[in-house]
């Protein structure tokens, strides 16, 4: 078995926006929508105040809230773990956005580019009718995992099998990795050091883990 | 800025579902109660043709406010893909089982078959209260007590038809009236539950608000105004509809506020259990400890 998940290390995270910005420019998600992105916290009252930086997006639940409402069974999942979004089957309801505890889903009612003189050449080209009007999310770039996977690379430590945005990570701070593999590196990560996950209380079974050590 | 390591933060209102999803939920609400209460009242006849097709229409206004704000609006028959789980697939079919109950009853006159219809509606209803209850994304609507709420709500509304269409016709029966106000009764104590519990969770602070203005509505139009007015009524008849006017116009009040004002979404949060450990070796309630 396999259970694809991902760990933020937040204290390394240094809320560049790199992951947000590699993920846009692999799904080329139009503006407005963010797969992934990262949340500048401050905590607390002056003068005892925090700040870290916490990446969010779908966090590929166990017990999706969002697979459990939808009518028309396009939001699925995969044997791995991954949630996903069938484009031809999603009515668009927006169900699964509410029922998803995570703000993680988006629905584009429209063609929207980055400039309002047009599509530039690049979203022009990239430009998928398929996701007008439909729910859509982070996949864990899904394609890149599987198409890693057919040429034998292991996802999380091949950068052809992992997504996009924790290779992009200049700080290390998203791994991605097998859960059930206990030599996978998300595995060892895990068990070394201290780690929640978000809203456990909702029963969601979240895949998305965030290591944290208190000061 | 969140006040705590542990508080909520980033909350804000879901942008998902508008005033459509809504009229969805008082036309919809209110045609299931018309038709299950109209049943109940002509039992063991059918009740009026034109009122069943009354009811018919409202819970099919709400079908087509749904259908304009989906994004595939041509894709509409596949929301009937997933009855397993999803309660929104419960309740197209319900709709469709509830029209052809009708249907069946028009063209045979088996009264059977509308009374088999009001029972429909009446689950149509409980499905569009555990719609709400299933969106885990918004506080507001997953608190529990949204259920009886709901289903109390609908009915107040359906019954309220009634007394609107009686009076029309003649003076409302006492029966009726009697109905109403302890179907308005019910409604505020459900309310009442519903807010203790909300009061208990963490509820985002706009949600907070937002309740608040919804219990004075509740409180005088939807329940004081119609028990003065029902009582009133044993004096001056023609009073009735002001009574029915009051506990209809407060229970679209509220689903309009719960659905466009109070659906605050949940936010991000830390985590409070601080955990070390392998995820799938840890042995449950032993891995707090070991963090703080």
């Amino acid at each position: 078995m396999t259970r694809y998940v991902m760990v933020a290390d937040l204290n390394r995270c240094v809320g560049c926006q790199t992951c947000t910005a590699s993920c846009k420019h692999t799904n080329a998600t139009p503006p407005g929508v963010q797969w992934r992105k990262v949340l500048d916290v401050e905590m607390g009252e002056y003068p005892n105040v925090e700040r870290l930086f916490m990446p969010v997006g779908c966090q590929h639940c166990s017990d999706p809230p969002c697979m459990e409402v939808c009518p028309s069974t396009a939001t699925g999942q995969r044997k791995d773990g991954i949630v996903t979004i069938d484009y031809d089957i999603c009515i668009g309801c927006s169900y699964c956005a509410v029922a998803c505890p995570y703000q993680a889903r988006y629905k584009v009612e429209e063609p929207r580019f980055a400039y309002s003189s047009g599509p530039t050449e690049t979203e022009a080209i990239r430009f998928d009718e398929g996701r007008i009007g439909v729910a859509q999310k982070c996949t864990f770039c899904a394609d890149r995992v599987d198409a890693g996977l057919a040429k034998g690379l292991t996802p999380g430590v091949d950068p052809d099998a992992t997504p996009a945005c924790a290779n992009a990570c200049i700080a290390n701070a998203l791994t991605f990795g097998d859960l059930e593999d206990p030599d996978s590196n998300v595995s060892k990560l895990l068990t070394d050091n201290t780690w929640f996950r978000m809203h456990e209380d909702l029963g969601t079974d979240p895949g998305f883990y965030y290591l944290w050590e208190e000061k | 800025m969140t006040r705590t390591k542990f508080s909520r933060f980033g909350t804000s209102h879901q942008t998902s579902w508008d005033w459509r999803a809504a009229g969805n939920f008082i036309c919809g609400g209110a045609g299931s109660s018309l038709l299950a209460g109209s049943v109940a009242a002509a039992f063991p006849e059918a009740p009026d043709w034109r009122v069943l097709l009354a009811a018919l229409l409202l819970i099919g206004a709400g079908l087509v406010f749904v259908w304009t704000e989906i994004g595939r609006t041509w894709r509409a028959f596949n929301v009937l893909f997933h009855p397993q789980t999803s309660w929104m697939t419960r309740e197209a079919y319900v709709a469709a089982l509830t029209g052809a109950l009708v249907a069946g009853w028009a063209f045979t006159g088996i009264a059977p078959l509308a009374h088999a219809a009001g029972l429909a509606a009446l689950l149509f209803l409980y499905c569009q209260a555990r719609i709400l209850k299933a969106a885990r994304g918004i506080p507001a609507w997953r608190e529990p007590a949204i259920v009886p709420l709901i289903v109390a709500t609908g009915l107040v509304e359906g019954v309220s038809l009634l007394v609107l269409i009686a009076t029309a016709q003649e003076v409302p029966s006492s029966a009726l009236l009697a109905a109403l106000t302890a179907l308005a009764v019910l409604r505020f104590a459900s309310w009442l539950r519903y807010r203790a519990r909300m009061d208990a969770s963490d509820m985002p602070p706009v949600t907070r608000r937002v309740l608040d203005s919804v219990s004075r509505g509740m409180l005088w139009v939807g329940t004081v105004a119609p028990l003065a007015a029902a009582g009133l009524t044993l004096a001056v008849p023609a009073i009735a509809p002001l009574a029915a006017v009051a506990a209809l116009v407060a229970g679209a009040h509220f689903k309009l506020q719960l659905i466009t004002r109070a659906a605050q979404v949940q936010g991000y949060a830390l985590g409070n259990k601080l955990r070390r450990g392998h995820p799938l070796t840890m042995k449950p309630g032993a891995a707090e400890a070991t963090a703080r």
